[in-house]
């Protein structure tokens, strides 16, 4: 590698740099000052973000770099923004909260940063290597941030159960990768196409795709690798519950659509049935398993899974507008969940208490309308009810299903989505219609502003949606 | 033509009328006459506006009208509206009702007014953007929104069942929509498009009219509601505030009869020919079934529900004659239906706050000291009877000509329906208002308020004034009606050449 391509690299990953730099220096900064540091860190580290973010968007080109480990494009330029977004949300509504979920410690925005950048470079990745190594780097500091109130049982067995069953998902990709390797001869995707494009596809290869798709599945909680997915939801503090469902699936499922629209495209029939089990398997479960929960956590945990499982939808059309679908669906699921975990976070009894039942909502649109409201939004948004966001994202995976005349998929979908709208009722029925039995503290600001934008978008997205597809045909269209 | 977008102030002026309410506070009485105020000043001015449109209606031209049209979510779904002769008359019977539920929900709501207003205010943007679409999804989204304030209002203000009701009416039509959702995903990618006006010109293939055909009838016959999916409409109707129920049987119920007219005739024409003996059969059980069931009923509201059911049944019966007399016959009692339904719950209101129970063993003898009441009441019956001179019976004989014109059995048995629902109309209307005033509680009970009869005198008039004059219904559907016919008819001939041709 000369001099001049290494620089080129260095400035097509340059959000990247930053991201490490900066993580590393506020690491310095946090273990060389007093105990009371975190609130500057955590201010700093919304700092690095924002300027990674705006470095992203103004400052960066498209290429690849590192000899084809790392690619910039339109694709991947579009879901890191996303995921800076996730990230910076969940950093502001902690600053807040940190005391009182007892993660109020430097290493907690520090360990975010570090997993902010792995997703960044998942995204990016080109290669089986990269791919993993990214991929290990965001999974290594959330297993840590999963069990950062070390003095809770609960967050403990939850950082426990994650990192056992995130360690043989590793595994398994690993067997995946090293399965495509030998059958392959290549790890960069474009070379691995290349392959299957010319010597047409072996047993071997369709087992590492088997492998590679159960390890991602897992990442994106879906079924049937979606079983820690409730207990580290509702284990983890809040603050970081809300972190794993937001920007680390949107990281994952962008490199699930990179890896089998690029690497894996000449064998679209292996990977499309797969696909379409995961998905089914994913809106079925999603749907059924959160009728019986009484704790919004877990309500919300099997919520995205079944999320995951429309995605998904999108994803196994295979093609351009399925792409495009789910670019849009990953997005307005960001949003809605963000918002809906800015209201969870707000769930804090005059005494500071927090709570977490479904009926200690009770009455909420009589105490506290405007969060009510809001809430309300955005659960008939999940439900999937126009004119709200969630209907147009379903619909734009949907559609890519009908144009892929997977029948059977888009039907058994949208009757989950019926069953699924039952149990999104129930949040708004204890809302409106029982009577109240205690109130809530003021939510903080950050939180109203968090919830209140994430509900001004749900409700607006009929009016700015012209604006976002269009973005997001851009970034689909690098794959076509 | 008008150089402002009229159908969109119409459309959304509700929602203006909604945001500023937002900003009212209810906690003290001005405060509550305000809300109140502005919600009767919104739904009148729009209702005056309605009338505009139809004023404008150009009744010659069987074409849209009033076309707006701009780009909005990309992959060609379309900001669309417009209007033609099925649709025109829908604006102004919503429009029309909605000041009476305002007036209606004046005293009886107590908690949460605002809440209410805005719901209902919510409802009339969701429900008249339905009649105006010309996009196809643009339609889709105004329709389904509209169980989000419905939903709100069963379950908030509703009577004792009320979460059970409003569970069951959502999850019910949700899951007849989300097939019809597929239908129009799989018309997007069959004729390219999904604006109204080029899918009507579009020929599906036939095996797809088929299947589509069904998608949208699971959606319009939930929505109708056509037997045996109709469960959900006795427990919404008992259990919804008397605003709602209006609402309900006034324009809700429309919303699937009026598909069928811009969708499945027009754009399944095969489908609907192929199908239209099931269509036959499910309303003929529905207007002979569902006025025996209305009979047997101990409550007010649900029986006045099940004889909706079985007056929707002409509608569908009247709609898939396919013949000019049907369709304008099917619209007229869509029409028609929409003013005496809601003018009986109204009526229903009016008891019900007097004595809180919709028992009909509670009543009896009304007419000695409610004699203005007996009377509107009376008006009322008679028109959901089909009394000739009311105008329950210029819908329910036109719809009945047309089915004799298309098949002479489901005639017979449709008119059986008349007499049966003279049987359950005349009988509720002798034990509630007929018989001794004996019992104690109702003594008391003083005739119609101001504000009663400021409700109900409109709609006895409006009644009897369609029963004697149809016309000017029928003037603005004509155009579009015979065009929806003729097109219906040559598409169903030149499918029948090529099957000649081909043997």
């Amino acid at each position: 590698m000369t001099a001049e391509t290494l620089f080129a690299s260095l400035q097509l990953s340059a959000p990247e740099l930053i991201l490490a730099v900066g993580a590393l220096v506020l690491l310095m900064v946090g273990v060389y000052s007093s105990e009371r540091a975190a609130p500057v860190v955590t201010g700093l580290s919304v700092a690095v973000l924002v300027v990674a973010g705006l470095w992203l968007v103004l400052n960066t080109g498209d290429g690849e770099a590192y000899a084809g480990a790392f690619l910039s494009d339109p694709f991947a330029k579009f879901m890191k923004v996303l995921a800076l977004i996730g990230s910076v949300t969940v950093m502001i509504m902690t600053v807040g909260q940190a005391r009182a979920a007892q993660i109020d410690r430097f290493e907690f925005p520090v360990l975010l940063l570090l997993a902010t950048l792995g997703m960044l470079l998942m995204i990016s990745a080109n290669d089986l290597i990269s791919l993993y190594l990214s991929l290990e780097l965001q999974s290594l500091a959330l297993y840590v941030v999963a069990a950062i109130n070390r003095d809770s049982v609960r967050s403990t067995e939850a950082g426990l159960k994650y990192f056992v069953l995130g360690a043989l998902s590793s595994g398994m990709l690993l067997y995946g990768m090293s399965l495509v390797y030998g059958f392959t001869g290549h790890t960069g995707f474009d070379e691995i196409a290349a392959a299957l494009t010319a010597e047409g596809r072996s047993l071997g290869l369709v087992f590492g795709l088997v492998f590679i798709l159960a390890g991602l599945a897992f990442k994106i909680s879906a079924v049937p690798f979606h079983m820690w997915t409730p207990d580290v939801y509702e284990g983890a503090p809040t603050p970081v519950t809300a972190f794993f469902a937001g920007a680390p699936k949107v990281a994952a499922m962008a490199m699930l659509v990179r890896i089998v629209i690029e690497a894996f495209e000449p064998v679209v029939a292996d990977w499309q049935q797969i696909v379409v089990f995961i998905s089914i398997a994913s809106m079925l479960l999603g749907s059924f398993a959160a009728i019986g929960q009484r704790n919004i956590k877990r309500l919300m945990a099997y919520s995205s899974i079944g999320h995951m499982g429309y995605a998904l939808v999108g994803l196994a059309a295979g093609s351009m507008a399925g792409v495009r679908g789910v670019i849009l669906y990953m997005l307005i699921y960001m949003v809605m969940t963000l918002g809906t975990f800015a209201c969870i976070l707000a769930m804090r009894r005059r005494d500071g208490e927090h709570v977490e039942g479904i009926d200690d909502l009770a009455g909420l649109s009589q105490t506290n309308p405007f969060m009510a409201t809001v809430l309300t939004i955005l659960m008939f948004s999940l439900a999937g009810i126009p004119p709200l966001a969630g209907f147009f994202a379903k619909y734009f995976v949907f559609v890519a299903a009908i144009e892929a005349q997977l029948y059977g998929l888009a039907i058994i979908g949208v009757l989950a989505s019926v069953v699924g709208a039952y149990y999104y009722l129930r949040v708004i029925k204890v809302m409106w219609f029982d009577e109240a039995k205690g109130e809530f503290a003021r939510s903080a600001g950050e939180l109203r502003l968090v919830y209140g934008l994430s509900g001004l978008f749900v409700l607006g997205y009929v009016l700015i949606g012209g604006l976002l597809g269009n973005a997001a045909e851009v970034a689909a269209r690098t794959f076509f | 033509m008008t150089d402002w977008p009229l159908l969109s102030a119409v459309t959304f002026l509700p929602l203006a009328g909604a945001l500023l309410l937002l900003l009212m506070r209810e906690d003290s009485a001005a405060g509550r006459r305000n809300i109140l105020n502005i919600s009767l000043f919104t739904t009148i001015v729009v209702f005056g506006l309605s009338l505009y449109v139809w004023y404008q209606f150009d009744s010659s031209n069987p074409g849209f009208q009033m076309v707006e049209k701009h780009e909005w979510l990309g992959t060609g779904i379309s900001y669309h509206l417009a209007i033609d002769g099925i649709s025109v008359l829908f604006l102004p019977l919503t429009a029309f009702l909605m000041p009476f539920c305002v007036l209606a929900s004046w005293v009886t709501i107590e908690k949460r007014l605002k809440e209410y207003m805005i719901a209902f205010l919510l409802l009339e943007t969701l429900m008249l953007g339905v009649f105006v679409s010309l996009d196809i999804v643009l339609f889709y989204v105004f329709f389904e929104a509209g169980l989000i304030p419905m939903f709100i209002i069963i379950g908030v203000w509703g009577g004792r069942d009320r979460v059970y009701a409003s569970y069951k009416f959502f999850l019910y039509t949700l899951l007849g929509s989300v097939l019809m959702l597929l239908a129009i995903m799989a018309m997007y990618w069959q004729a390219g498009t999904t604006d109204i006006t080029e899918l009507l010109k579009y020929d599906f293939p036939r095996q797809m009219q088929t299947w589509l055909w069904l998608a949208f009838f699971a959606s319009f016959a939930v929505k109708m509601p056509m037997w045996p999916v109709h469960t959900w409409l006795p427990d919404a109707h008992v259990q919804a505030p008397t605003a709602g129920s209006v609402i309900l049987a006034g324009i809700l119920l429309k919303l699937g009869g009026y598909g069928f007219l811009r969708f499945s005739l027009p754009m399944f024409p095969l489908a609907s020919d192929y199908f239209a003996p099931l269509v036959y059969t499910l309303s003929i059980i529905a207007i002979i079934y569902t006025s025996l069931v209305a009979m047997m009923q101990t409550d007010i509201k649900k029986l006045i529900a099940y004889s909706s059911v079985a007056h929707m049944g002409y509608v569908t019966m009247g709609t898939f004659a396919a013949n000019i007399q049907g369709v304008q016959g099917a619209i007229f009692q869509m029409l028609s239906h929409g003013i005496v339904s809601g003018a009986l719950f109204l009526c229903v209101g009016v008891v019900y706050d007097r004595l809180h129970t919709r028992e009909i063993s509670a009543y009896g003898g009304l007419v000695n000291n409610m004699p203005k009441y007996a009377v509107a009441f009376m008006v009322f019956t008679m028109a959901n009877v089909g009394l000739p001179g009311t105008s329950g019976f210029v819908g329910e004989v036109l719809t009945l000509v047309g089915a004799f014109r298309a098949n002479t059995w489901v005639a017979l048995f449709a008119t059986s329906g008349v007499i049966l629902s003279a049987a359950y109309a005349l009988w509720l209307y002798r034990r509630v208002i007929f018989g001794a005033l004996e019992k104690e509680s109702l003594k008391a009970m003083l005739d119609l308020s101001t504000r009663e009869k400021v409700i109900l005198y409109p709609l006895v008039i409006l009644t009897i004034f369609f029963g004697v004059y149809p016309a000017p219904v029928f003037d603005a559907t004509a155009a579009s009606v015979d065009l929806l016919v003729n097109n219906y008819a040559a598409a169903l001939q030149a499918a029948q050449d090529v099957a000649l041709s081909v043997q």
